[in-house]
């Protein structure tokens, strides 16, 4: 005893007693986690969940809250569906590297589409939300492409572009372009109104119309789009254009009348 | 037939066919005498005098090719759905003015290219005219005997803004027809006459039914007939003052130096023309221009973000764009400044370059005759002021593409929109500042090459261990050169009593000239012109350096 109170005051002391304190607390959950897991059904979907939780422990919780329930960094995932996980996961936005900057961009996905299932699945237990699209929702067949221009002129060009090539909001905002983003995750982003999208669900706009949508930007903001009149110069409109006109156009011109001008008749001098 | 008169001419066999034609000519139109004046006429050389040129062949290129659109274009603003072959638009209701533009995009031969033709060169032309006027700017080409060319080329510039206007919003479709409603909106800002001047031009409500119909008719007739007969104008204009010449040894104010309309000119200018069309056509071939089919057609509950005008109406989307949304309502009447000062800025901005060489002769008192144009750096006011003019004028271009920069740049466009509405007051005073040093410092280089001659970069060792550089003296027509100009003095106020010894009264105008004038050309606003005198006293005198 006496060697344990003679080093109680050791520098170290604290960190050891803490390190026992959480080997402990651990030790008991290890002890009596598995009871609450027995009482649990066996079936492949509360495995994924299972799986899903793990995942989200280690990646999610320090913002979104070790129940989903959100914090000071992230919003509650209480009710936001699998289909707004597979959205913010699936296109790298989640995990955000940071909660600050104006908002997520998109970047590589840091989870397999089976981890995101999983993870889907988990957070789509916390609370009901809207589901993951079924191919059948978002494939091609029985779209209407002129239809999904119209729609897509009417409600989101005022922020996307004409053709999805994104714009500009207030603060650094912004959204963001359509070009290469797959089909399910439009119509989940259309589902579940990312970060500062609003949401146009089923009551609003029917999934006929977002299929329709989904084709139109395929025909008009894809690798298979041909630009009849030649290169697309970004498809930004007359900013683009009028710098093409001025660096290429007029600088192109008055190199040839520099050309010109220098060659003239004029008598050379000896 | 056959008479007496005829045989002598015919016994020395006919005269040549062209010589036949010309002659037949001259009897009825008297061409000799004109081609007499006219042929030997002396243009210089230099590339910067044939920015007019692009200007002239952009706009024939538009003429020529505007005729073709004509013939497939339907300015009607009657509703049809679309059959044609573009498949993201086929069964949508559209005005048959985007139907035939489709039409001409897709299925007229040619179309396609004839309308990017048209509209690159509409763009070119703009450019061309805004170079070819800051060039006459910078080189004092607008003084006497040509501030009224320099009107002439100003109006042509604006008219040539609204006829582009009017023209990429004939197609009717999304991005136009929200650049139509922007204007609609600029006209209703104006007090108590803007709902009248909007409700006769829409026909009524906006859209309407009318606009499309109108801007036609404005586009293809009103307007490039005014610029036609302007640019006729201008040109007579330019062989009645003859054209203005840099300084240079055996230049004068009352000769011109360089090489005769014809041959030289006519086979260089029809040359040139070809290579403008050329550069235009190989453009509108490789880059799409307005490719209305993606945008849709208009719809006044539709807009799109990024609708910007073409690169000539950018700065009034960018006055509008850092305009703060202000508003006055008084007795239930609303004035809203947030539209109706970008308005006045508009006129304001534009109209301060048209009544520049008025407000430069008043401070100079300068009376006479200009053919020899000032290198900008010899009027380092007028040269400050012109950048300070671009420098605002592209801040508003700036300004009007804030959410391009914003997420090209990765801004915020609150942060852009900010930077425009200081700079756009600050940016001119620095430029003007900073060129009008830069000018000063470029005065004192040309004075140090007079008088010390050209920097050889060779080091020479002297006898006694002291390094010197080199420098060469200029020859007589660099000198020539580079002290041609005038300087002027600053204007005084006159005596303060009359020839009767009675005070008299110094207007206020006055005051203000002679204010202006030592700003111009006032001490350290200038440097004096090295004299023949100091020149010769340091090349003459002994230990050189």
């Amino acid at each position: 005893m006496k060697k344990l109170s003679a080093r109680r005051r050791h520098p170290l002391a604290a960190v050891v007693v803490l390190l026992l304190a959480l080997a402990a607390t651990g030790g008991l959950y290890a002890a009596f986690a598995p009871a609450s897991k027995a009482q649990a059904d066996e079936t492949s979907q509360s495995l994924t969940i299972k799986e899903g939780r793990k995942l989200y422990e280690v990646g999610c919780a320090s913002c979104h809250g070790t129940g989903g329930q959100g914090s000071s960094d992230g919003p509650s995932l209480v009710g936001v569906g699998s289909a707004a996980v597979d959205f913010q996961v699936g296109t790298g936005r989640m995990p955000a590297a940071t909660s600050q900057g104006a908002q997520a961009p998109r970047k590589k996905p840091v989870y397999t589409q089976t981890q995101i299932d999983q993870l889907a699945a988990y957070v789509a237990s916390l609370g009901a939300g809207p589901v993951v699209p079924t191919k059948q929702q978002y494939g091609p067949a029985g779209a209407d492409v002129a239809k999904g221009g119209e729609l897509f002129r009417t409600n989101c060009a005022q922020c996307h572009n004409f053709t999805g090539k994104g714009g500009a909001l207030t603060e650094g905002k912004y959204a963001p372009t359509l070009e290469g983003v797959e089909p399910k995750h439009i119509y989940e982003a259309m589902q579940t109104g990312p970060q500062n999208m609003p949401s146009f669900p089923d009551t609003t706009m029917s999934s006929q119309n977002k299929k329709d949508i989904i084709a139109y930007l395929h025909a008009v903001d894809s690798s298979e789009t041909t630009n009849p009149g030649g290169l697309e110069l970004g498809g930004l409109g007359p900013v683009s254009e009028g710098l093409f006109a001025w660096i290429f156009g007029l600088g192109a011109l008055i190199a040839v009348a520099v050309w010109v001008a220098a060659r003239t008749a004029k008598a050379k001098k000896s | 037939m056959s008479t007496a008169a005829n045989e002598p001419a015919r016994s020395r066999g006919k005269a040549p066919a062209g010589e036949r034609i010309a002659d037949w000519a001259d009897g009825r139109l008297g061409i000799y005498s004109l081609a007499k004046a006219n042929m030997r006429k002396i243009f210089p050389d230099h590339w910067s005098f044939m920015l007019g040129e692009v200007c002239m062949y952009s706009f024939i290129i538009i003429i020529l090719t505007g005729v073709y659109l004509t013939l497939f274009f339907h300015p009607s603003m009657n509703e049809v759905v679309y059959h044609g072959s573009y498949v993201p638009l086929q069964g949508q209701m559209m005005s048959e003015a985007f139907n035939s533009t489709l039409h001409i995009s897709f299925d007229v031969r040619g179309g396609l290219l004839v309308r990017q033709i048209h509209h690159w060169a509409a763009l070119i032309f703009l450019a061309g005219m805004f170079v070819h006027m800051m060039r006459v700017f910078f080189t004092g080409a607008f003084r006497k005997p040509r501030e009224i060319n320099w009107l002439f080329g100003f109006l042509l510039f604006v008219l040539g803004m609204f006829t582009g206007f009017t023209g990429y919003s004939l197609p009717d479709d999304l991005l136009s027809g929200t650049g139509v409603r922007f204007t609609e909106g600029a006209i209703l800002s104006m007090p108590i006459v803007g709902t009248y001047i909007s409700y006769f031009l829409f026909g009524g409500q906006f859209p309407g039914h009318d606009f499309v119909a109108r801007f036609y008719s404005i586009h293809i007739l009103l307007l490039p007939g005014i610029m036609l007969g302007l640019m006729v104008a201008h040109l007579i204009l330019v062989f009645y003052h003859k054209h203005t010449q840099f300084a240079g040894p055996g230049k004068s104010n009352t000769n011109v130096v360089g090489m005769p309309l014809l041959p030289v000119y006519m086979a260089k200018a029809g040359g040139f023309f070809f290579l403008v069309f050329g550069v235009i056509a190989a453009i509108a071939a490789v880059a799409q221009i307005n490719p209305i089919w993606a945008m849709g057609p208009y719809r006044p509950d539709q807009v799109s973000t990024g609708a910007q005008p073409d690169w000539y109406m950018g700065f009034a989307e960018g006055l509008i764009r850092f305009m703060p949304g202000w508003e006055i309502n008084f007795w239930g009447h609303t004035l809203v400044l947030g539209v109706f000062i970008p308005l006045v800025l508009f006129g304001v901005v534009l109209g301060a370059m048209a009544v520049y060489p008025f407000i430069e002769s008043w401070v100079t008192g300068d009376k006479s005759e200009h053919h020899i144009l000032d290198r900008p750096r010899n009027a380092p006011t007028r040269t400050g002021l012109g950048v300070a003019w671009v420098t605002m004028y592209m801040i508003t271009l700036v300004g009007g593409g804030n959410d391009l920069w914003a997420t090209h740049f990765h801004l915020s466009i609150n942060a852009v929109t900010w930077f425009v509405r200081i700079f756009f007051f600050v940016g001119p005073v620095i430029a003007f500042i900073a060129t009008k040093r830069i000018c000063l410092g470029l005065q004192r280089r040309d004075r140090d090459k007079v008088l010390h001659g050209r920097e050889t970069g060779i080091i020479k060792r002297l006898p006694h261990g002291e390094f010197i550089e080199v420098h060469e003296p200029l020859s007589q027509e660099q000198l020539h050169t580079l002290t041609t100009h005038t300087q002027y003095a600053p204007a005084e106020i006159g005596p303060l009593v009359d020839e009767n010894g009675v005070e008299r009264k110094v207007k206020a105008s006055e005051k203000l000239r002679v204010k202006l004038s030592s700003a111009y050309y006032g001490e350290d606003n200038q440097i004096p012109k090295p004299t023949s005198d100091e020149y010769k006293e340091i090349t003459s005198g002994h230990g050189h350096h």
